[in-house]
């Protein structure tokens, strides 16, 4: 679709980290959601405490339960990855180290959620 | 400015030390310091679902870690933390609706989330041994 927006409409609003209020809209869509997905998270780990193994993959492979468990999962590091990059950008000041900082929380936080995303669908496809 | 003097002894504006600690500064640091512990709290997360997804010996094994009085410790901390910071996620929820700014607002608002945080996690570690 044609932008019909001016070159100065377009960067209005934008500010000094290019990306407008971006950020911080998506750190609060991905925090009410956790509002609710964290609750989820809670009272399944309440309910999973001392199941045997059987149990435990059963509960799993309900596609509700590990649906719920990929959004507390991705959503989770999302949120926690943009939350990281906030107490970066105001701690650590020296080039060098800021874009290792940024990028170390970026390689964590992905990785954090492939490996358990991937253990979560493992899980409920049967092993 | 590309060329300014970063490294120059220039004069500081005052910093956190000089002010004397009350309720609503102690909650803004906490809600940071517990947002960052859940972030590398999140590797127990990770290592619970890794391990139960690489069979039943490596499950028990992670659930005798976190069973163990040291993981129940960590456990009840990341408790605590989880529901802190959630709740000073609400608080952030109402300054961002404009509301709650006033000092009385403020400062209720403050002793509610840490009177909640620690409540919260007493009672569903209450809830969590009753229906073990
Ligand atoms: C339980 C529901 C949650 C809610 C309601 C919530 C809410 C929030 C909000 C509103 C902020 C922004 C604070 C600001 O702008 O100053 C924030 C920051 C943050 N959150 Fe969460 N969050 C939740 C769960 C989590 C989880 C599970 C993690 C980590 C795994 C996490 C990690 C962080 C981090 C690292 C920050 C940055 C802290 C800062 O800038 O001071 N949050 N959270």
């Amino acid at each position: 679709m044609t932008d019909m927006r001016t070159p100065l409409g377009r960067v209005r609003g934008l500010g000094s980290a290019k990306d407008g209020t971006m950020h911080f809209w998506r750190q609060r869509v991905t925090a009410v959601a956790n509002v609710f997905l964290i609750t989820f998270f809670v009272f399944l780990i309440i309910s999973l405490q001392g199941a045997d193994y059987q149990t435990f993959v059963a509960t799993m492979q309900n596609p509700l339960i590990s649906v719920l468990m990929l959004l507390v999962i991705l959503v989770g590091c999302y949120h926690m990855k943009l939350g990281m990059q906030v107490i970066i950008e105001d701690y650590v000041h020296s080039e060098g180290m800021k874009l290792m900082a940024l990028m170390g929380n970026i390689f964590f936080s992905s990785f954090i959620a492939l490996a358990s995303a991937v253990a979560v669908l493992k899980i409920s496809f049967g092993g | 400015m590309a060329n300014a003097d970063l490294k120059a002894n220039r004069p500081l504006s005052p910093h956190l030390q000089v002010y004397r600690l009350i309720l609503t500064m102690l909650m803004s640091i906490l809600h940071r310091i517990t947002g960052a512990g859940l972030y590398f709290g999140t590797v127990l997360v990770a290592f619970w679902l890794v391990a139960a997804a690489s069979g039943p010996e490596y499950y028990e094994f992670a659930n005798a870690v976190f069973g163990s009085w040291f993981g129940r410790l960590v456990l009840f901390g990341f408790t605590w933390a989880l529901m802190h910071h959630m709740l000073g996620g609400l608080r952030h929820f109402i300054w961002d609706m404009g509301r709650g700014f006033k000092l009385e607002a403020a400062n209720w608002m403050a002793k509610a989330t840490i009177i909640g945080s620690v409540s919260l996690t007493i009672l569903l570690w209450i809830i969590g041994y009753m229906v073990r």
